[in-house]
């Protein structure tokens, strides 16, 4: 085929938009979404290494802080996100042999994500609104700062961003537990109790001829954990934008609310406990039951360990609840015993709970040997060591010790969040999505593995050679959040671009092959209407 | 007390060995998938002996820096020592206000470093001469931060807000703020 007819028809013509389910359209438009909101990150992100390397005249300061604060919202919401909703909305019925509970209810939560998204970063590049997703009050209401009406659009992006999340949350707890028309009634209440914990938990203490068998699969307890988290963090988040939203009304209105009357360092706990339900909750929980069925999608084998696995997630669900106080340890009026206990003790369980995921998932590849190094198993190593190589550098920066002299440094952001955002959680998105294409375009061809494989070896390399070097910089006294403007750190920031053109590459590599793969009309035809009047997830 | 130069030198051996051994591990893991071997059983005591290492390795990474990083219990137990000196520093509008243009500090002398924020949340850090950082704290409004310290060298630091304050936060320097005295007779 000429180069002409496979950008337009896709690879060898095999991807067909009319013969696709409107579920696995829903998927498709959200890994466009996520992959484009991904395009912004990785794009913001390289703006902002160039600048760390040298100021550039057309990004001014303000407009450099309003990127650095969009960047992290940009990346998890517009793009994991978007990236997890697709996925989960289509592996929740398939694991529960079910049709999705309401396709509405998805194309909603799409259209929410992608508009709250693009309002909040579209409202913050315009005017500036830079308080930082860490929102430290009264950051966000210094009106002396940053415009009234900016920060008004770009708390309402989020909100609008958490209803879409709320409407997923209730699609996959009302797919887990419903009923099917024309099925027989299911036990919601033991299918919910299923999926939490519950049953599991009570198996523990009962005795062998009473011990309840599992009615979710374990995937899916995964799932359902990890929103449970979620519906936590929307929460707080919605709160924490209509309090914010409160005093700019105010401003707006011509009353200047007393800032003091909210106090920043029960704020500050607040908010952490709140965002630590994605960062240390959700985030790990998804991404242990991804590993446990990528590992079971390649191996074709039962998972290593898999009793202890569905323990360890719920483990894991209340650990995310207790652990919060890592982030103050440099808060001097934070009590000494929240930041022994929270901060230390709770958060080096996840030192335990992650290498267990770790260790389950290399045991069940094991059993399987020997393995063909296919795209997604190739993908699910890489996510495997990000979170190796990052959860340890958290663990170390979570210590009374060693925080008074890294907290706020290159080192957190670099070894630990970049590396376990970009190489731990995308690689295992990315096998995700490798092991999902054929599935849901039901059947079309990679059009390179040439070009896979390129995206495979630029995107390692340069995540961890990026974390590496803002590790680097970090333990040599380079903050995060700020600018240096002397080139004090010139050196260590250049190589950090340079690992980062390598990332930028790996994406654009991925995005045309994936663009070649299903073609010019493919991609609009994932956006038209369903010629399928099924609810199914694939055709029959 | 012992330099922080030292325990983040330390740091970076111990994580540099272990990126490197992972790394290898997992190249190794992905060759060795990829070919038939004797065994492909995993025992369950392997499994457990794992956990028992992590959770021995969590633990014992605290009890080792407590008891090797000379400012963690002074930091956890700040009302049980008496500092030698005391410096009151406000912070507002993106400004330090200090008690005196330069802080001097005698040898060997703990100082307790009180810093007050009249608006936002902003940090207190202090800089070697080569950018490298001696500690930091954040600076919490409508609360106390204070931090005891005592200079392992002598010479200039230099005082840097070391939180996130909008974009007029990153002109929040004040070079060699601090002086160290060295001990009479070296």
């Amino acid at each position: 085929m000429s180069f002409k007819n496979t950008f337009i028809n896709g690879a060898e013509g095999l991807f067909k938009p009319d013969s696709l389910t409107q579920m696995q359209k829903i998927v498709l438009r959200f890994v466009v979404i996520g992959l484009v909101f991904y395009g912004f990150a990785v794009i913001e992100g390289m703006l902002m290494r160039i600048i760390e390397v040298k100021p550039v005249p057309f990004v001014s300061t303000n407009q450099f802080f309003a990127i650095l604060t969009a960047h992290p919202l940009v990346g998890i919401f517009g793009s994991t996100y978007a990236l997890v909703f697709g996925a989960f909305l289509f592996l929740t019925p398939y694991l529960m042999k079910k049709p999705l509970y309401s396709v509405r209810l998805a194309n909603w939560a799409l259209i929410l994500l992608a508009s709250g998204t693009f309002i909040f970063w579209f409202a913050g590049f315009i005017s500036h609104y830079a308080p930082l997703y860490t929102l430290y009050w009264p950051l966000p209401a210094d009106f002396t700062q940053f415009s009234v009406w900016g920060g008004t659009f770009f708390i309402l992006g989020i909100a609008i961003l958490m209803v879409g999340t709320l409407l997923f949350i209730i699609n996959i707890f009302k797919t887990i537990v419903y009923t099917p028309e024309g099925w027989e009634k299911q036990n919601a209440a033991a299918l919910m109790g299923s999926a939490i914990g519950y049953t599991g938990l009570k198996n523990m203490f009962a005795k062998k001829e009473n011990k309840k068998e599992h009615l979710v699969p374990l995937p899916v307890a995964a799932i359902a954990r990890g929103t449970v988290d979620m519906v936590l963090n929307t929460t707080i988040i919605l709160f924490t934008g209509v309090l914010i939203l409160v005093y700019m009304v105010g401003n707006i209105l011509g009353y200047d609310l007393k800032e003091t009357a909210i106090d920043a360092l029960l704020y500050k706990n607040w908010f952490w406990w709140g965002l630590d339900l994605i960062a240390d909750g959700l985030v790990l929980i998804f991404v242990a039951g991804t590993w446990y069925l990528l590992a079971v999608m390649i191996t074709g084998k039962k998972l290593f360990m898999q009793n202890i696995a569905r323990a360890a997630l719920l483990l894991e669900l209340v650990v995310s609840w207790t652990v919060w106080s890592h982030h103050l340890l440099s808060d001097q009026a934070q009590p000494a015993i929240l930041k022994v206990v929270s901060g230390e003790l709770v958060t080096a369980f996840e030192l335990i709970t992650q290498g267990l995921a770790f260790f389950i998932v290399l045991a069940t590849l094991w059993s399987a040997r020997p393995l063909k190094m296919t795209n997604p198993l190739k993908f699910l190593l890489g996510g495997l060591l990000g979170f190796a190589l990052a959860v340890p550098a958290g663990i170390m920066q979570a210590d009374v010790g060693l925080n008074r002299i890294l907290h706020n440094t290159q080192w957190i952001v670099g070894p630990h969040v970049h590396v376990a955002i970009l190489v731990g959680l995308t690689m295992t998105l990315y096998a995700a999505v490798y092991i999902l294409f054929p599935i849901v375009t039901n059947g079309a061809k990679l059009y390179s593995q040439k070009l896979a494989n390129i995206h495979f070896w630029f995107h390692l390399i340069g995540g961890i050679g990026m974390g590496a070097f803002m590790g680097m910089a970090g333990l040599n006294g380079m903050l995060r959040r700020t600018l240096y403007l002397e080139g004090e750190f010139k050196s260590y920031m250049l190589l950090a671009a340079l690992s980062g053109s390598l990332l930028l590459i790996a994406f654009l590599v991925f995005f045309y092959n994936i663009v070649m793969s299903v073609g010019l009309k493919g991609v609009i035809g994932i956006f038209t209407k369903s010629k399928l009047e099924t609810k199914e997830l694939l055709p029959e | 007390m012992v330099d922080s130069s030292l325990v983040l030198w330390g740091q970076t051996i111990a994580y540099t060995f272990y990126c490197l051994v992972i790394i290898l591990l997992m190249a190794w893991f992905g060759y060795k998938i990829t070919r038939t071997g004797k065994s492909n059983i995993v025992k369950p005591a392997l499994f457990y002996t794992f956990v028992g290492f992590l959770t021995v390795l969590g633990v014992s990474l605290h009890l080792i820096t407590y008891n090797t990083i000379p400012w963690t219990p002074v930091d956890l137990n700040r009302g049980d020592y008496t500092p030698d000196k005391t410096f009151e520093i406000t912070v507002g509008d993106h400004e330090f206000t200090l008690p005196s243009d330069k802080l001097v500090i005698d040898c060997n002398e703990l100082v307790l470093f009180d810093v007050t924020s009249n608006d936002l949340t902003y940090g207190f850090g202090v800089f070697r001469q080569d950018n490298s950082m001696v500690f930091q704290m954040q600076v919490v409004p409508g609360h106390r931060n204070d931090i005891l310290w005592e200079f392992e060298k002598p010479g200039l630091y230099t005082i840097r807000s070391t939180e996130y304050s909008g974009p007029r936060g990153i002109f929040m320097i004040l070079k060699d703020a601090v002086e160290v005295l060295p001990c009479e007779g070296l």
